[in-house]
């Protein structure tokens, strides 16, 4: 058994060796840190953009290319580096063609907040793909929304028009009760999993009726937005 | 290890009845005949292998722990054989072989084996196998085959002979051949969640339908009268559970007759009956006193309620009981008779 | 537990083991000193989450060890604790970058549980009772124990729940689409209950090697 010595009242010691470590050390910890954080950034930021891209080609069927914009109510623009606001990319296929809008949305589900990305098709103005990005939802359970064959039919032809005036969704989406889907802007729900399920369409519902009525209009301009390069292609 | 002489040292009388207790759980396995009986007139061969195949897991792990601990096999006591009744009953026909010998091996190992054996067991091991294979395998366990299919003696149900560690083939198709309509829903949950009430009449007495019903409420009364007649179970048990989950099953019906069921298709339905009187009466994961006794059956009945009206699930006896299990000792501490002569408040027990 | 009294000529190497075996063996952190069971039941979940936790927690382990070991004799000791913490913190942040760069996906899966090596009771500990008191190889050799026996022993309990909750092995599938996964496996209960079978079969495994090593002469470890 190794002995732990009892310490007894601390000797009178002045107080500067003590600042001296302990500022010492972490300043040195610190120098490391920050070159910890040069030296991996470049990687973690390519990881970053990696899976982007991985989620925007699975919930834009056809895209193998696209570009970041923000929208708002002053309209669109491209997104720079690190900005805030309402992120949306426009995906494009080899020929430059704009082949769908994704965007990201969330909400609370069974365990915490769900976040997703879902690809929007401008053509039939439906929703085209889903994809769960971050979830805690029970295993077994909740996060059958990620891979449940049945429930991601769903997400093959979501009817997600916009009413007459453009400035709210026509029907909204709604999640139903396991086979009691009856129109196209119905989500049927996971006999089981109806919490999560439910998640998923109040978080879509919410994101297309605020992003598609601002972004309707400047349809035109993501079309003519394809990116020209191979550098902004590959982004 | 040296055992002193134990000399005990015990108040009068000290008359000897011949009440030990291997005795106490034949008559309980006596006692639980019938309803296994009923059981099996109901699911057939599928329930008489689903027993076979709980006791092999039971008694295995049983066997196993008595050898590891180089101690007398404990098999003779019949507590184990009790274990794999109650969990065979309560766990569907139609489960795969294999998982049922999961269940019965966890409810003897993790129920009972982990905290020391017969006596020690916190909880009734029968509920903590049904609990384990309720979140191991919650499709399986929660589809119920149709009662008095035809060919039930004949053979087996097709999922039981499902390999070990894998998916059982839906017996939805089945059912369809062995019965005109079958929904796979126990009566409670087509009362919970498509408000369908199935008629107490049939709950009670066993109505030949196809409803999945356990056994009638009537049976398992007697059978648990005759327990209490022989002073085996304490009868406070079994009717302050009755009388909790009526209570608060009544003021719910009252206040929306539509919404929730009456207090009789309560007390009438799922495993209230065989929970009341044959698991939450377990000697060991019970109160002693006779107020405890009253706290925990009330507990455990109006937590059942609680969970089948306000829950995700249609059924909650059996959580309301591992529960009462739990909240056992508290019971008893704060439950301790005064000792005649001691003043009020200040003798209470305890040892700490 | 470290002061075996030297005995046989190749003394120093036996003692070079034995301190290796503290931790592998005889003061496993998870099985025997029962510490950082937070990590150790929250992401053992797959194999690789538990490898990958295990790596991480062994090399701030070890790297903590050692600085904390060079630094002993310059530290005072009315700030050893809030210094040990900086170390640590700092090794930390550079596992938890560098996991970052390499699988995004695995950081995900990980969640907060690398940044809570921090807290993990382990290195903290291994440092006040071990690192501050050892000279550099000692302390290292014993954090490389410390380390291999926290993986193990975590990789095995994440094998075992992967298995069993999802049939398949680092991702490998092993019966075939057939498998009827046990859900409880991968929730929090599976972790209490894998573990506790791992403690039973540890405590019979140690209490016949311990009645073998009585019969065979009667040396060995005092417990």
């Amino acid at each position: 058994m190794s002995t732990y010595e009892i310490r007894h009242e601390p000797e009178k010691t002045s107080p500067w060796p003590l600042l001296l470590t302990l500022g010492g050390i972490a300043m040195v910890s610190g120098l490391l840190v920050v070159l910890a954080y040069q030296i991996t950034r470049p990687m973690i930021e390519a990881n970053q953009r990696a899976a982007v891209a991985r989620a925007i080609s699975q919930v834009i069927p056809g895209a193998v290319s696209h570009r970041a914009f923000i929208i708002d109510e002053s309209g669109l623009r491209p997104a720079e580096e690190g900005e805030r606001g309402d992120i949306i990319y426009a995906g494009y296929d080899e020929k430059g063609r704009l082949v769908g809008i994704a965007a990201r949305a969330s909400a609370q589900g069974y365990a915490d907040i769900i976040h997703m990305l879902y690809g929007y098709d401008p053509r039939c103005q439906c929703i085209r793909g889903l994809k769960v990005l971050k979830m805690a939802e029970t295993p077994g359970l909740g996060d059958r929304i990620k891979s449940d064959p049945a429930f991601l039919k769903n997400f093959q032809a979501l009817d997600a028009r916009l009413s007459a005036d453009g400035k709210d969704l026509e029907h909204r989406i709604v999640t139903v009760k396991h086979g009691k889907k009856r129109h196209p802007w119905e989500i049927d729900a996971i006999s089981g999993a109806t919490i999560s399920s439910r998640a998923v369409g109040r978080a879509l519902d919410a994101s297309a009726r605020r992003i598609l009525p601002l972004l309707m209009p400047h349809i035109g301009e993501l079309e003519r937005a394809a990116p020209r390069n191979s550098r902004e292609a590959k982004r | 290890m040296i055992r002193k002489p134990q000399i005990e040292l015990r108040p009068s009388p000290h008359i000897h009845a011949p009440v030990d207790v291997v005795s106490i759980m034949r008559n309980v396995v006596f006692a639980l005949l019938p309803v296994f009986g009923w059981h099996v007139w109901m699911f057939g061969l599928a329930a008489v292998a689903t027993l076979a195949a709980v006791l092999a897991g039971s008694l295995g792990v049983e066997r196993l722990v008595c050898r590891l601990r180089g101690e007398n096999s404990t098999l003779g006591d019949y507590s184990a054989l009790i274990t794999a009744i109650l969990l065979a009953m309560t766990i569907p026909p139609s489960m795969p072989l294999w998982m049922s010998f999961v269940a019965g091996a966890v409810a003897i190992g993790l129920g009972k084996a982990f905290f020391g054996g017969l006596g020690y067991n916190v909880f009734n091991p029968a509920l903590v196998g049904r609990a384990f294979v309720q979140a191991a395998f919650p499709a399986a366990v929660n589809t119920w085959p149709p009662a008095f299919f035809e060919g039930r003696f004949s053979g087996l149900i097709p999922s039981n002979l499902t390999p070990p560690l894998m998916h059982p083939p839906s017996i939805a198709d089945w059912s369809m051949k062995v019965v005109d309509a079958y929904s796979g829903a126990t009566p409670l949950a087509m009362q919970k969640f498509q408000h369908q009430q199935t008629p107490v009449w049939d709950l009670f007495f066993g109505g030949v339908t196809s409803y999945a019903t356990g056994a009638p409420a009537a049976l398992i009364i007697v059978c648990g009268l005759y327990l209490a007649a022989r002073r085996m179970l304490d009868w406070r048990i079994p009717l302050s559970v009755m009388a909790g989950a009526a209570g608060l099953a009544a003021i719910l019906w009252l206040h929306d007759p539509a919404h929730y069921p009456d207090p009789l298709f309560v007390l009438a339905s799922g495993g209230l009956m065989l929970g009341a009187w044959f698991m939450a009466t377990d000697m060991v994961g019970s109160p002693v006193t006779s107020l405890g006794a009253v706290v925990y059956g009330l507990l455990i009945g109006v937590v059942t309620v609680v969970i089948r009206a306000f829950g995700g699930m249609a059924e909650g006896v059996m959580y309301a009981i591992l529960l009462g299990n739990a909240a056992t000792p508290l019971i008893e501490h704060f439950t301790q008779p005064r000792p005649f002569g001691a003043g009020r408040r200040r003798g209470k027990g305890g040892g700490a | 537990m470290s002061a075996n009294p030297a005995k046989g000529p190749n003394a120093a190497q036996e003692r070079t083991w034995d301190v290796f075996a503290e931790g592998l063996w005889r003061d496993n952190p998870v099985l025997v000193m029962m510490l950082g069971l937070c990590p150790t039941l929250a992401v053992s979940n797959s194999a690789i989450n538990a490898l990958a936790m295990g790596l991480a927690t062994s090399f701030v382990l070890v790297a903590s060890g050692a600085i904390v070991s060079l630094l002993r004799s310059l530290i005072p000791k009315q700030v050893r604790i809030a210094t040990y913490i900086v170390i640590i913190a700092t090794f930390v942040t550079l596992v938890d970058y560098a996991i970052q760069a390499i699988s995004l996906d695995l950081y995900n899966a990980l969640g907060a549980f690398i940044q809570l090596i921090v807290v993990n009771c382990i290195i903290l500990g291994r440092a006040e009772a071990y690192a501050s008191r050892n000279p550099v190889g000692r302390a290292v050799v014993n954090a490389l124990g410390m380390g291999t026996g926290f993986t193990l022993a975590l990789l095995l309990l994440g094998s075992i729940r992967e298995i069993l909750g999802s049939g398949s092995l680092f991702g490998f599938n092993l019966f075939g689409p057939n498998f009827e996964p046990w859900v409880v496996m991968i929730l929090p209960p599976g972790g209490f209950i894998v573990l506790s079978l791992m403690l039973v079969v540890f405590n019979l495994v140690n209490k016949r090697l311990g009645a073998a090593v009585k019969q065979g002469g009667g040396h060995g470890h005092a417990a």
